[in-house]
């Protein structure tokens, strides 16, 4: 790790003033764990960190009529654990306590989840967001088994790498974003952008923004589930997942969230998937219908194929999961 | 600095500084001592010495040079001179001569580092040393000794839960973060409660008895 200096803000026009003109020269630590590994790596080399544990008011979990508020710093394991988030956000819940393993957990903190960098093994080895030498991208010709089957089509390969984030998609929760400017709400949904160059990052963050909270508004009488395909149970970045979120009108479904993780650059939203089982009961039949068209325009990169079929059967048992489970608690 | 030179230290034994601290090897000068002397010749300051400034803000800044860090750990306080980029790990490890949480990937996928801060496990080499001085710290070194070991520690002896050994430690200390918070485990729980933790060896099974024997010590 190359050296830096360390700075201790207590407030929000502290930390703004902190962050740099450009991405690079300054990093937010929150939990850490995404931030050191990058830096022992060099892959981020910060001539400063600014410490935001320091800052008062973002460690918080509370309910405000029936919407959940998360701090930013609001640890993964404490979400887990958060009797609010169990009864009224289970999917929410179950998902980050899934996510990594409990050492992690206990000190990963949702702002930083959101901002964890993709685990792209050509970016984790150096050569870039993109993945680009002389002009030739190193996914498509290199080994690009776990890259994206869906929105591939731009020089960005790599897929988003939270399995938190399509889960607060599907719940529609928005950030709320703190900059020198003051503050601004965006949607999770919105947050996250797929790259086009170097300079950019994976979301909508200026370089002297940081997010503040996460704001899950109330779902009662939501059924929800989420599904990960992965290698191992424990500490495994999954093959693709899928978080569906259900209202149903008697035992039919009136709306439907459905969000893939793992497939593409960004959380993908399946607006082709929801509109499939829009009206209809769920069955294994309907499910797989709108499984099928979760993935229709998925397109493999030559080495990635079977993620379609994987990202195909999250989907289709996420469905069906959250069909079968019990609707979620709260007063709107 | 990594636990082994590469090369040999080819460092005038008569240049080699006076260690006050108690040894155990026969030479008076301990292993850990003896990397820290052959390390000398090749620690040049990078940076110029900032200790802290404030902006006109107000907010407090630290570094990139050395300054004052103070641990909590198994009880005692630790102070060091200390780069903020320094990770708890090396602290533990190269500073304050405990040496029971090993630096194995230092990227927080392998759990050898595993300690608890307030009672919560955590990977040490994910987190900096200036950053930790607000908790308190314990390591396996802190659970148990020989003569007085951790029910945990006995468990894994009597279930045989180790082959080389080396994972040993960080499972001992997520065992004891595990059963704090599941006094009464089920083997699912085991499973992925203990599942930030490797051991190439594969003794699992091992591992697990020992979780469900140390539970039921524990209530004893």
């Amino acid at each position: 790790m190359r050296p830096f200096d360390y700075a201790s803000p207590t407030t929000a026009d502290q930390v703004t003033a902190l962050l740099g003109k450009s991405w690079g020269e300054v990093e937010i630590l929150a939990g850490g764990s995404d931030l050191l590994s990058l830096m022992k790596d060099e892959i981020t080399t910060p001539r400063r960190l600014v410490n935001i544990k320091t800052v008062e008011g973002l460690h918080t979990i509370s309910t405000d009529r029936g919407a959940l508020h998360l701090g930013a710093l609001a640890t993964l394991d404490r979400i887990s654990e958060a009797s609010t988030a169990q009864h009224n956000f289970p999917m929410l819940a179950a998902a980050a306590g899934d996510a990594a393993s409990p050492q992690i957990r206990n000190v990963a903190t949702i702002g930083g989840n959101l901002c964890q960098r993709p685990r792209c093994w050509y970016f984790r080895a150096g050569h870039g967001l993109l993945a680009q030498k002389d002009g030739k991208s190193l996914v498509l010709q290199g080994d690009n088994r776990y890259h994206a089957i869906l929105g591939n089509d731009g020089p960005a390969l790599f897929v988003s790498p939270s399995t938190v984030a399509p889960v607060l998609i599907a719940y529609n929760a928005k950030v709320r974003i703190v900059g020198p400017r003051g503050a601004r709400e965006v949607p999770v949904e919105k947050f996250f952008v797929i790259p086009k160059t170097e300079q950019e990052r994976e979301h909508d963050l200026k370089p002297d923004e940081f997010i503040s909270h996460v704001i899950v508004p109330p779902a009662p009488g939501v059924r929800a589930a989420h599904y990960e395909v992965r290698q191992k149970e424990a500490f495994d970045w999954p093959y693709a997942t899928a978080a569906v979120a259900l209202t149903m009108n008697a035992s039919t479904v009136q709306n439907a969230r459905i969000v893939m993780g793992h497939v593409a650059p960004i959380p993908w939203v399946s607006v082709e998937a929801a509109q499939a089982l829009q009206g209809k009961a769920v069955t294994k039949a309907t499910a797989d219908l709108a499984a099928q068209a979760a993935v229709a325009k998925a397109k493999s990169l030559g080495h990635n194929a079977h993620k379609i079929h994987l990202a195909r059967v999250a989907v289709k048992r996420a469905i069906l999961a959250a069909a079968g489970s019990q609707a979620a608690g709260g007063a709107a | 600095m990594d636990d082994l030179p590469e090369k040999p230290a080819k460092q005038d034994k008569n240049d080699e500084p006076k260690k006050s601290k108690p040894s155990s090897s026969s030479s008076g000068v301990s292993r850990r001592d003896f990397l820290k002397i052959s390390g000398v010749s090749a620690a040049v300051p990078l940076v110029s010495h900032v200790s802290a400034l404030a902006l006109d803000d107000t907010a407090h800044v630290q570094g990139p040079g050395k300054v004052p860090v103070s641990l909590n750990v198994n009880g005692k306080k630790l102070n060091a001179q200390l780069e903020p980029r320094v990770t708890l790990l090396d602290a533990l490890r190269d500073q304050f001569e405990l040496t029971g949480a090993k630096r194995v990937c230092d990227r927080g996928t392998c759990g050898a580092c595993t300690i608890l801060m307030d009672n919560k496990a955590v990977y040490a080499c994910s987190v900096l040393a200036i950053d930790a001085q607000a908790a308190q710290i314990t390591t396996v070194e802190g659970l148990g000794e020989p003569g007085h070991l951790h029910p945990i520690q006995q468990a894994f002896i009597d279930n045989d839960a180790q082959q080389c050994g080396f994972c040993t430690p960080g499972f001992v200390v997520a065992t004891k973060a595990f059963l704090d918070q599941h006094p009464n485990p089920t083997p699912e729980q085991i499973k992925h409660g203990l599942g930030g933790n490797f051991c190439r060896c594969g003794t699992y099974a091992g591992m697990r008895a020992a979780v469900l024997q140390a539970a039921k010590t524990k209530g004893a």
